[in-house]
């Protein structure tokens, strides 16, 4: 049982967020329209999990977003789910380029993924467990915007499935059961990643953290 | 431009004696007159109530409007020469320019006032001299009916010689008869005299078009960006209303699943079969909504600008796409233009260039935008309807857009903006 803040502010999905949580055993602390209410509600409700849309009023552009980046940094390990209307990997980057992963779970969803109501049960349960959980559909576009002398583009097939499970928030057991492989063989996979990219070895959600970041670095190169 | 009552004097000069031309130029010759004593009497009026009243500032309003008074002697003379030429002159007013200072501002009122004076004096005095000559040699034709009817001894055609009999009578008829040749081709002259100075005055000028270009521009351009408006009040329409409702449809599908899920037994599993299958069906609807609302105006592009939306663009679409856009957030309409640019010329690429691969590069440099779609397919692409309508979209922000594809490629489309 979770104890949950939702934010989203088209009405009907509120309730229907409400509804869903509520009947698989969870808790709405609150359920609120706007990134104020949300700061708000989370100073005094204290929840398990945010569930914030990225979009909100007034503007109706990144608030939910910038609301998620502001209670990370007034409550340190706070797991929070965004949930976007379109890909945009900026946010995606922004949200999880912050450095802040390793003090509690963060999640950037498309909110059609709430149709899918079992895998985005399954998501929050993971972002409120502490991992990194990413879009399958957003991981696809991070892997395929590559460039000819992108060292992404050096990973096999197979490495990059691997690397987009990472991404979605999967322990390597998780991976290994998904592909059909041995856990060990996903370990061997996920070490020539790293050394592929460059990057170090770390542990749990850092990994996306650090292929994301990476990305980002290389986004800002080409802006 | 000609005037119609010299060629016709030029082209058969016998005929022109018994047509109706002769009759047309006195009839605007004579009722310029009566015009023209009307219009200066209301020149000097205004003149001298303008320049005695300037002191009490209501003076300058008088003059204002005393100098307008070449408007309506224009449009009236506009109509009246249609007398003597069939070639109508345009109106050189601007139907923007409305009020004392509107007008005032016009150089095609300025040029009215300039022919009001000169119609309403030279003309005008022409004019008077004209009908004076016409009444004599009306009355010099008419004598001997004079002479019949009254009796000889009591006429005198000249002061102090009372005529002999009705044959004087016709000696002053011949003179009158020629005296009408004579005015006949007279007025003719000062008709097209008239008109000449009419065409220098009253038509419509280059100076004028000038205006009415850059009227026609701006209209365009408010026609576009109302067209954009609209676009983004449907696109938040559509996700306010349909969309929102589908998601909610789709979770509340989700939710019967689980609980069918939950309870399963062989009675449930048709039903569960069937809730599933609608909210597949729930799905497929909203992302054809999404598809829709993409092709009005994705919110992406509002959000986030160009670069991210040719991103979300260039991940769904079927060959690889790099993109290199560092740009900042530019006008509304320029984005939204530059955007369905690129959607046309990627679809383009995907459907008929063969092209396993395109690039998408653009950059904002001294204030204009330039994006180009380069794909290395076969070429030869002759641009479509479709590139048509961005063509004249983009020529409303004052920019460019070029297609080059030459048979065996590459096919290359280049978008000028300046913003």
């Amino acid at each position: 049982m979770l104890r949950i803040v939702i934010a989203e502010d088209a009405v009907l999905l509120r309730a229907g967020l409400v509804e869903l949580l509520e009947r698989v055993g969870h808790r709405v602390l609150a359920a609120v329209g706007d990134a104020t209410a949300l700061v708000r509600a989370v100073d005094a409700e204290r929840p398990d999990a945010v569930v914030t849309d990225v979009r909100m009023p007034p503007t109706h552009r990144d608030e939910g977003l910038l609301a998620a980046l502001e209670l990370r940094d007034r409550h340190p390990g706070l797991p929070v789910l965004v949930l976007s209307q379109y890909v945009a990997t900026a946010y995606a980057t922004r949200l999880l380029g912050a450095g802040s992963a390793d003090r509690g779970g963060l999640g950037y969803l498309l909110k059609d993924r709430v149709l899918e109501v079992g895998d985005f049960l399954d998501a929050l349960e993971r972002v409120a467990a502490g991992r990194t959980v990413i879009d399958p559909e957003v991981v696809r576009i991070l892997l395929s915007r590559h460039t000819a002398d992108d060292p992404l583009g050096r990973l096999t097939p197979r490495e990059r499935e691997v690397l987009g499970l990472m991404a979605e928030g999967w322990n390597n057991q998780a991976i290994a059961q998904r592909l059909t492989v041995t856990e060990a063989s996903v370990v061997k996979h996920a070490g020539n990643i790293f050394m592929k990219l460059d990057l170090d070895p770390v542990e749990g959600n850092r990994r996306v953290l650090a292929v994301l970041a990476y990305h980002n670095n290389q986004a800002q190169q080409e802006n | 431009m000609g005037v119609a009552v010299w060629a016709a004097v030029r082209r058969r000069p016998g005929r022109f004696l018994v047509s109706w031309w002769p009759w047309r130029a006195w009839a605007l010759l004579v009722t310029g007159a009566v015009q023209g004593v009307l219009v200066l009497v209301v020149l000097v009026v205004g003149l001298l109530v303008g320049v005695g009243l300037s002191v009490l500032g209501v003076g300058v309003l008088v003059l204002g409007w005393t100098a307008l008074l070449g408007v309506p002697v224009g449009a009236l003379e506009r109509w009246r020469l249609r007398l003597v030429e069939p070639e109508r002159l345009p109106d050189p007013h601007r139907s923007a320019a409305r009020g004392l200072r509107g007008r005032l501002r016009e150089p095609a009122s300025r040029r009215e006032l300039a022919y009001a004076a000169v119609q309403s004096t030279v003309f005008t005095a022409a004019g008077l001299l004209f009908a004076a000559a016409l009444a004599l040699c009306l009355l010099l034709l008419s004598a001997p009916v004079f002479i019949l009817a009254v009796s000889p001894d009591t006429v005198m055609l000249w002061p102090g010689r009372p005529v002999a009999g009705p044959l004087d009578g016709f000696a002053a008829s011949a003179t009158g008869l020629l005296g009408l040749v004579v005015l006949a081709y007279s007025g003719a002259l000062l008709a097209g005299a008239q008109v000449r100075l009419a065409q220098q005055l009253l038509g419509l000028r280059d100076a004028d078009l000038g205006g009415r270009v850059l009227e026609l521009t701006r209209s365009r351009a408010r026609l576009a960006d109302a067209f954009e408006a609209e676009r983004r009040r449907i696109e938040r329409d559509l996700h306010d209303g349909a969309q929102q409702q589908l998601v909610a449809l789709g979770m509340t599908l989700g939710l019967a699943e689980l609980e069918l899920r939950g309870h399963d037994t062989p009675a449930t599993a048709p039903a569960a079969a069937l809730v599933a299958r609608a909210r597949g069906e729930a799905k497929l609807a909203l992302e054809q909504l999404r598809t829709l609302v993409r092709g009005i105006h994705p919110q992406v592009l509002t959000d986030h600008g160009l670069p991210a939306a040719v991103s979300e663009l260039a991940a769904r679409h079927p060959v690889p796409v790099l993109v290199e856009l560092p740009l900042p957030r530019l006008p509304g309409a320029v984005e939204s233009a530059a955007y369905f640019t690129v959607t046309e010329a990627l679809a383009n690429a995907a459907k008929h260039s063969g092209a396993d691969e395109v690039t998408v590069r653009g950059t904002l440099d001294a204030g204009t935008l330039r994006l180009s779609v380069t794909d290395n397919g076969r070429g030869g692409a002759a641009p479509g309807a479709g590139l048509q309508g961005l063509a004249d979209r983009i020529a409303v922000l004052s920019g460019r857009l070029t297609v080059t594809s030459p048979p065996g490629g590459p096919t290359r489309l280049d978008l000028e903006v300046p913003c």
